[in-house]
């Protein structure tokens, strides 16, 4: 028999690991003092992280929120941390939100606005939430909830009050029983927002949507023996014979009639994110469909069609966008019948509608090229026609492998809105904040405001990105 | 069976002009071309009736008349006797001066920047999102007008650096000092010490553009050096493939690049000038001007938001394979970034930074929030304004602009097709 006396026949207990692996020990050498390198950037780092703080943590906790002037802040401040002590003056957002948020928009009609965009969040819904009717619920209800609360903050008529709340109301429960209802006010949102923020006559957008009607009509009826495209051509030709020629006198005579609507606001009224929201919204929604098509044309066979959207897209993506806004103010009216006075809101949204669809329409073109040739083949062998295969094969891959970029435009896109304060409209950036820095009262303030419409601007377009995050992830349909 | 090419030749109908693939895009395309003439023609029309109604025409000879404004940057001279034409050279100077240390600045910026967020560190990369996403999130115009804004309101007046005889008689030290005794920030500007030189070389004029030989002088210098290096180490390579060892060379390529310009710059007695307060401002050095320093700050930071990403993207895309493939050869970490993941990372990266330089030159022209006097402060804004001639200073503008993105554009095609994927 061997001599084994040394084996050990049952194991050693685990012993605990040192001390520098394991607990916050380890952490702090993996992640912090790995190497003299990192260490150098840590302290770096934590350098710059104390002078902040030392700079902002002061300021924010002095904050003072109910004053009337920046003098009147400063004493408060003076009083309460000693003299020299910088605070925050919070006081202007408090007595001039009204501002930042609406421009001019007459106080007693804030109520429109914030029903437009509780509307408009709660038609978003089924787009951004499609086929999931749980969040696309509880986004619907915190919705309505938050616009029934500041409504009541706005407007203390009982009988409004009640309306507004079966409105919002019945609207939750329509996304709770059937979710795809919601998109008919997703169609009729964009006339029913206009009507909303610029009032006038119903009859107005109703006019305007007959039209849009004939035109659906027009292309149902043709489509099967004309073509999409003529079929299409057919539908805008008979709109616009309704637009120019029929519309007026009918909405007259409606309006003559049965009178309804609501006091009228000129656009020099908007202003704030109210304005930035108006242009952002709508120039979004409306490039879109744009780029797509500027995007096909791009990649048609058509000689002609192909040299006109690389020319458009090439010269729009060359110029900056501020010179396409002087030419909305300074040269529209030169390329325009004599006497045309259009409205100014609507020149410059037009054209950062086009400027935008430019650069979505490259964004999708770099979709379309990573689609593999087999696809369209594919379609071809299925016996789809152009569109078709378009809409059915192309497009949704397209567009999906786009997703990023496509929201990373419109981030831009909405950015960009404080573009207009230089063509005289009253962005919340420049516009409203040079009004209430100029004003005696607050002359000096600077860090507030900015931080204001900044934290504002960032929560939107961060809120953007995380969407588009999330939707390639639910898009998702590779298996890596 | 029937092939397609032998199917029955069918005389031509007019309805095969909808129907028949083979006629409907030319149907579809003429269609279009009557449209576009007929909208074109309609623009033509009135603008014409238009300029007519106003009294105005299509002329450019505004841009020989005398300008009559100041422009306080310029690069090349300038008074408000010079023409338009020239007050719209200086803007576009100004606007390439811009863009051209703003992506240089940008691209270090956004290289430390998308390099860190990658980093091990914990703290560091999480400060590196903090600044992307920040700077990302929010308007450019925000950044150009809080930086201008700071500048000018928190900084002392320039008399706040001035030290009169009474000051020194009672020993007492002016309010402010200069950063180092050499930068002196206040409220109307910035002065930094400005290069001089002692004994010049003459400047000649071509086309009433004043060339300093001192400086054409100095750039050939320093392309000499660079081309003699450049053979130095051509040389030690050779060196180095037929006998396997490399001569040392660090010694000679530092006396080469820069032993002459150095030489060349104690000859022409070159030194410093520093700012220095005289009355009411200060002279001396070089006077930089708050919207200038406001737009190239705030460019750098938000277009190096987008740069880092852009870097970020990059080594990404590289996949973990290459590195460990890489070490698997020997190669040390160093080499192995040098070698194998830069070449790789560079080719997904390169397209979309030019992307970024590109909308960082377009994004000059938001200097109009702070009044810089650029291509379109001076040509789109004092000069338009001056003279009422919107149509030819708008396409002037846009032309230039456009010329300018082409350009970069297609060297960027040149680019790409240098480094593309070779297959075979």
């Amino acid at each position: 028999m061997p001599d084994t006396a040394f084996v050990r026949s049952e194991m050693l207990p685990q012993q605990a690991p040192p001390i520098t692996e394991r607990g916050a020990v380890k952490w702090l050498r993996e992640n912090l003092f790995s190497s003299p390198f990192n260490t150098v950037l840590t302290l770096i780092g934590l350098a710059v992280v104390f002078f902040l703080a030392q700079a902002a943590l002061p300021w924010l906790m002095n904050s003072v929120w109910n004053a009337t002037s920046l003098k009147e802040c400063r004493e408060i401040v003076w009083a309460s941390a000693g003299p020299e002590a910088t605070g925050a003056c919070w006081a202007l957002i408090r007595e001039r939100w009204h501002q930042f948020l609406f421009g001019f928009y007459p106080a007693d009609l804030y109520w429109r606005p914030v029903l437009a965009l509780g509307l408009l969040l709660i038609s978003l819904a089924p787009v951004l939430y499609y086929g999931l009717r749980k969040a696309s619920v509880t986004l619907v209800g915190t919705v309505a909830a938050l616009t029934l609360i500041a409504l009541a903050m706005l407007d203390h008529d009982p009988t409004h009050l009640v309306i507004f709340a079966l409105g919002l109301g019945g609207l939750t429960a329509t996304a709770w029983v059937a979710p795809k209802r919601l998109l008919v006010l997703t169609v009729i949102y964009p006339l029913l927002g206009f009507w909303l923020l610029w009032g006038g006559s119903v009859w107005a957008p109703v006019g305007v949507a007959i039209g849009f009607a004939l035109l659906v009509a027009v292309y149902l009826a043709t489509k099967s023996y004309l073509g999409v495209v003529v079929a299409t051509g057919a539908g805008f030709v008979v709109a616009a014979i309704w637009w120019l020629a029929v519309q007026t006198s009918v909405t007259t005579g409606l309006e003559a009639a049965m009178p309804l609507g609501m006091q009228a606001i000129t656009s020099d009224q908007f202003g704030g994110f109210l304005l930035a929201f108006v242009i952002g919204v709508t120039a979004i929604g409306a490039s879109l469909p744009i780029g797509i098509l500027l995007a096909l044309g791009r990649q048609s066979d058509m000689l002609l069609i192909k040299t006109l959207c690389v020319g458009f897209i090439e010269f729009v993506r060359g110029v900056p966008l501020i010179t396409v806004l002087f030419t909305a103010t300074l040269l529209l009216g030169y390329f325009l019948p004599p006497q045309t006075n259009f409205d100014v809101v609507l020149r410059v949204i037009i054209l950062v509608t086009f400027f935008s669809a430019a650069y979505l329409a490259e964004v999708i073109r770099g979709g379309l090229a990573a689609l593999p040739k087999g696809q369209y083949e594919a379609a071809d062998a299925l016996g789809l026609d152009y569109w078709q295969a378009q809409r059915l094969i192309v497009m949704p891959q397209a567009l999906k492998v786009s997703i990023p970029g496509i929201v990373s435009t419109f981030i831009g896109l909405f950015k960009d809105t404080t573009l207009v304060a230089f063509v005289g409209l009253m962005d919340p950036l420049k516009g409203v904040t040079t009004i209430v820095r100029a004003d005696t009262a607050w002359k000096g303030i600077y860090w507030e405001p900015y931080i204001f419409v900044g934290a504002i601007f960032f929560a939107v377009c961060f809120g953007m990105s995380r969407y588009s995050m999330y939707l390639e992830q639910k898009l998702k349909t590779d298996h890596r | 069976m029937s092939l397609a090419s032998e199917a029955p030749k069918e005389s031509f109908r007019l309805s095969m002009l909808i129907y028949d693939t083979r006629y409907r895009s030319y149907t579809i395309q003429v269609a279009v071309l009557v449209l576009l003439l007929a909208f074109l023609g309609w623009m033509t029309d009135n603008t014409i009736k238009n300029l007519a109604e106003r009294g105005k025409d299509i002329n450019f000879n505004f841009l020989w008349q005398r300008a009559g404004y100041d422009i306080d940057q310029q690069l090349i001279p300038y008074t408000n006797d010079s023409t338009h034409g020239r007050a719209a050279i200086i803007g576009l100077l100004n606007t390439l001066l811009i863009a051209f240390i703003g992506c240089i600045f940008a691209t270090i910026v956004g290289v430390i920047a998308g390099v860190l967020r990658l980093s091990k560190n914990w703290l560091v990369a999480r400060l590196m999102t903090v600044y992307v996403e920040i700077f990302r999130n929010v308007p450019l115009v925000l950044w150009i007008i809080l930086i201008f804004v700071v500048f000018t309101e928190t900084y002392p007046q320039p008399r706040d650096f001035r030290l009169t005889d009474e000051m020194v008689a009672a020993g007492e030290e002016p309010k402010e000092s200069m950063i180092l005794g050499a930068i002196a920030i206040t409220n109307r500007g910035s002065n930094i010490p400005g290069p001089m030189l002692d004994r010049p070389l003459p400047t000649i004029e071509i086309a009433t553009v004043p060339i300093s030989l001192s400086a054409v002088a100095f750039l050939v210098v320093v392309a000499g050096s660079v081309l003699v290096n450049r053979r130095i180490l051509a040389r030690a390579k050779a060196i180095q493939e037929d006998t396997g060892l490399r001569p040392t060379t660090w010694w000679q390529s530092l006396l080469v690049l820069f032993a002459p310009a150095i030489a060349l710059l104690m000859a022409m007695g070159f030194h410093l000038e520093y700012p220095e307060i005289k009355g009411f401002n200060f002279t001396g050095g070089i006077a930089v001007n708050h919207s200038f320093t406001a737009l190239l700050v705030a460019l750098i930071l938000y277009t190096g938001a987008f740069i880092a990403e852009i870097v970020r993207g990059g080594i990404l895309a590289i996949s973990r394979g290459q590195t460990e493939a890489a070490y698997a050869l020997g190669l040390r970490p160093g080499r192995t970034m040098n070698l194998v993941i830069l070449p790789q990372a560079l080719r997904v990266i390169i397209p979309p930074l030019i992307s970024q330089f590109l909308n960082l030159t377009k994004n000059t022209s938001l200097g109009i929030a702070v009044s810089y006097l650029d291509l379109r402060g001076t040509l789109g804004g004092i000069t338009m304004n001056q003279t009422g001639r919107e149509m030819e200073c708008m396409l002037l503008m846009m032309g230039i602009y456009l010329t300018i993105s082409l350009l970069i554009s297609s060297l960027m095609n040149i680019y790409n097709n240098s480094v593309k994927l070779k297959e075979r």
